[in-house]
């Protein structure tokens, strides 16, 4: 299998991450490596496995629906880079 | 006391309780090494004034009954401070400060520990030896441009140079006990579930868990005592019997079993690492364990198998910095322009990489052929483990395939890189405890560690095992202060 620049440009996109062309062949070229690598999975028959979703084999607790933490809004906005009171603001998305 | 600094965790909660240092003596100690030796680039953020001032009070009314009673402590910049800037070595958490503390921090200054600064390493704890970090290389005290491992390169520098007695790491595939054996120092990676992922930048939630590093098994196990909680604010956290770690610790092994697995006889393993399993075996052997050869017939699908779960697993994690709530935040010409500026700019080459590789194998078409491979391959290297414990109490193994390596030697071949963890990332996958010790030296007189593996929730059983083996190797850290002008 071969990733080509053309994948790369698709998974870029959906990983909200740009890349120029020189990126773009870098990566390719990286990202070749590490499949054939992966490749190696193929060897083996797994037709017949559970696939193991988490190692902690428990089921999750359930807990009362009740708030514990309030007033929490200076707090959550207190990082964004750009704020407008009560709002994360962000550029322009509807015209 | 001119030597605060070699002492070990354990003198100095013993001397702070027997009233012959106080916290401030203590606390000056390690600030006093720690500026001077800003050259290791251990640090990221130091928060020496702050301690100074904890200490101080510490004294006024100490608290002689805590575990970690006015002991100063630098940790690795994963881990959420609340108020203290926290990075992951991040360009895009660069000016994050969190405004809550992560359970197993928490659990720390909950004994009495005063937090000094926060620890290098590698970009969201992704790498081998702390040279994807924002804020750059850490040197290995060991060696001049050495590197110290990843990626907890921060906290095995600064252990090893005794800029700080103790520390904590996190382990997703390696990045505690790979680093800790770079380092000549003792770093171990509890059972998935045993410490509380609350609060730690997350990479791999399937794989990520905090674990203690430390100059000596003892201190190793106190530490663990200490941090290891159940806690509902993480979900995945097992509410199980903790043991008294450091009470319980005996060097008495006799009788127990310990498996060595053919698998990890890898072909381009170096002789002195073979040589070094052997050493192992026979120290094994002299506390009185038995030794059984055991099979783990899928170890070398563990490496492929984890670079696609870990990646994936990440690339989910990491969809959360679109430099909107919090982070660094490039200017676009709109929305999307603007996300897709702040994710080039604020990751490096080694995170784009692997959000990009597990967007890939998460992505329509592709998620059965790698994803649910994936899993599928996890359950028979978790199954490989099951069967062994059938037979054996514990698994002995080298720590990693070499030695430390220089600064620059491995960031151009991702896979070489990758290949460092191939005798860690097994243990992750299958979310079992391992503990990385000192054992010996490689011909450059760099340290070499061995690997003890135990069942989930048997912490008990391989501290005592290290224990055991620690008195028998008699490991002497051979650092020089190079460094230091």
């Amino acid at each position: 299998m071969s990733i080509d620049l053309k994948t790369i440009k698709h998974i870029s996109k959906l990983s909200r991450i740009s890349v120029d062309e020189k990126k773009a062949e870098k990566l390719a070229g990286d990202l070749n490596s590490i499949f054939d690598f992966i490749e190696k999975l193929n060897e083996l028959k797994t037709d017949n496995v559970e696939p193991l979703t988490s190692v902690a084999e428990t089921t999750l607790k359930l807990r009362s629906d009740e708030v514990k933490s309030k007033n929490l809004r200076d707090q959550v906005i207190k990082n964004s880079p750009k704020e407008n009171e009560d709002y994360f603001v962000v550029p322009k998305v509807i015209e | 006391m001119s030597d605060i600094t070699k002492q070990s965790l354990s003198e100095l909660v013993e001397n702070i309780k027997g009233k012959k240092l106080s916290s401030s003596e203590v606390t000056n100690a390690f600030v006093e090494r720690s500026e001077k030796s800003k050259e290791l680039n251990a640090y990221i953020t130091e928060d020496y004034a702050n301690a100074l001032n904890k200490a101080k009070k510490f004294d006024e009314k100490p608290n002689l009954d805590l575990k970690l009673p006015g002991i100063p402590m630098a940790v690795k910049d994963l881990f959420c401070t609340r108020d203290l800037r926290t990075t992951a070595g991040s360009k895009i958490l660069n000016n994050f400060v969190p405004t809550y503390e992560s359970t197993v921090t928490q659990n720390i200054w909950n004994q009495g520990a005063i937090l000094m600064g926060k620890l290098n390493c590698d970009e969201f704890a992704m790498g081998s030896s702390n040279e994807t970090s924002f804020f750059g290389n850490v040197q290995n005290p060991i060696d001049k441009n050495l590197v110290p491992g990843g990626s907890s390169g921060g906290s095995s520098s600064a252990v090893a140079a005794q800029l700080t007695p103790i520390t904590i790491g996190t382990d997703t595939g390696g990045s505690i006990r790979q680093p800790a054996s770079f380092t000549g120092t003792v770093g171990l990676k509890p059972t998935y579930g045993s410490c509380s992922r609350y609060g730690i930048v997350a990479f791999a939630s399937s794989l990520d868990q905090a674990g203690p590093m430390a100059q000596n098994v003892k201190d190793c196990a106190l530490l663990q005592e200490v941090i290891s909680t159940y806690d509902e604010k993480d979900s995945t956290s097992i509410d199980f019997k903790r043991n008294e770690y450091s009470k319980e610790l005996t060097k008495d092994i006799k009788g127990k079993k310990i498996g060595i697995p053919k698998e990890y006889r890898v072909d381009s393993m170096p002789k002195e690492i073979e040589d070094l399993w052997k050493k192992g075996i026979e120290y094994a052997k002299d506390c009185g364990a038995e030794i059984i050869d055991i099979s783990l017939p899928h170890t070398n699908y563990a490496l492929p198998t984890y670079y696609i779960v870990a990646p994936a697993e990440a690339s989910s994690n990491l969809a959360r910095y679109d430099g909107v709530k919090y982070g660094f935040r490039a200017e676009g010409e709109n929305l999307i322009d603007m996300y897709e500026k702040t994710r080039s700019e604020g990751f490096g080459a080694e995170v784009q990489r692997r959000i990009m590789i597990g967007t890939y194998v998460l992505s329509s078409g592709y998620y059965d052929a790698y994803y649910l491979k994936a899993q599928k391959v996890r359950k028979l290297i978790k199954n490989d483990f099951d069967d062994a414990y059938k037979k054996v109490d514990a698994i002995l193994t080298p720590s990693t395939p070499s030695s430390a390596f220089k600064i620059g030697e491995k960031t151009n071949d991702p896979v070489s890189m990758y290949l460092n963890d191939i005798f860690t990332v097994p243990v992750n996958l299958a979310g079992l405890p391992g503990i990385s010790i000192p054992a010996g030296h490689d011909a450059n007189g760099y340290p070499l560690g061995l690997q003890i593996i135990g069942k989930a929730f048997d912490e008990q059983n391989i501290l005592n095992i290290a224990y055991a083996m620690e008195e028998k190797i008699n490991f002497k850290n051979n650092i020089t202060d190079w460094w230091i002008k």
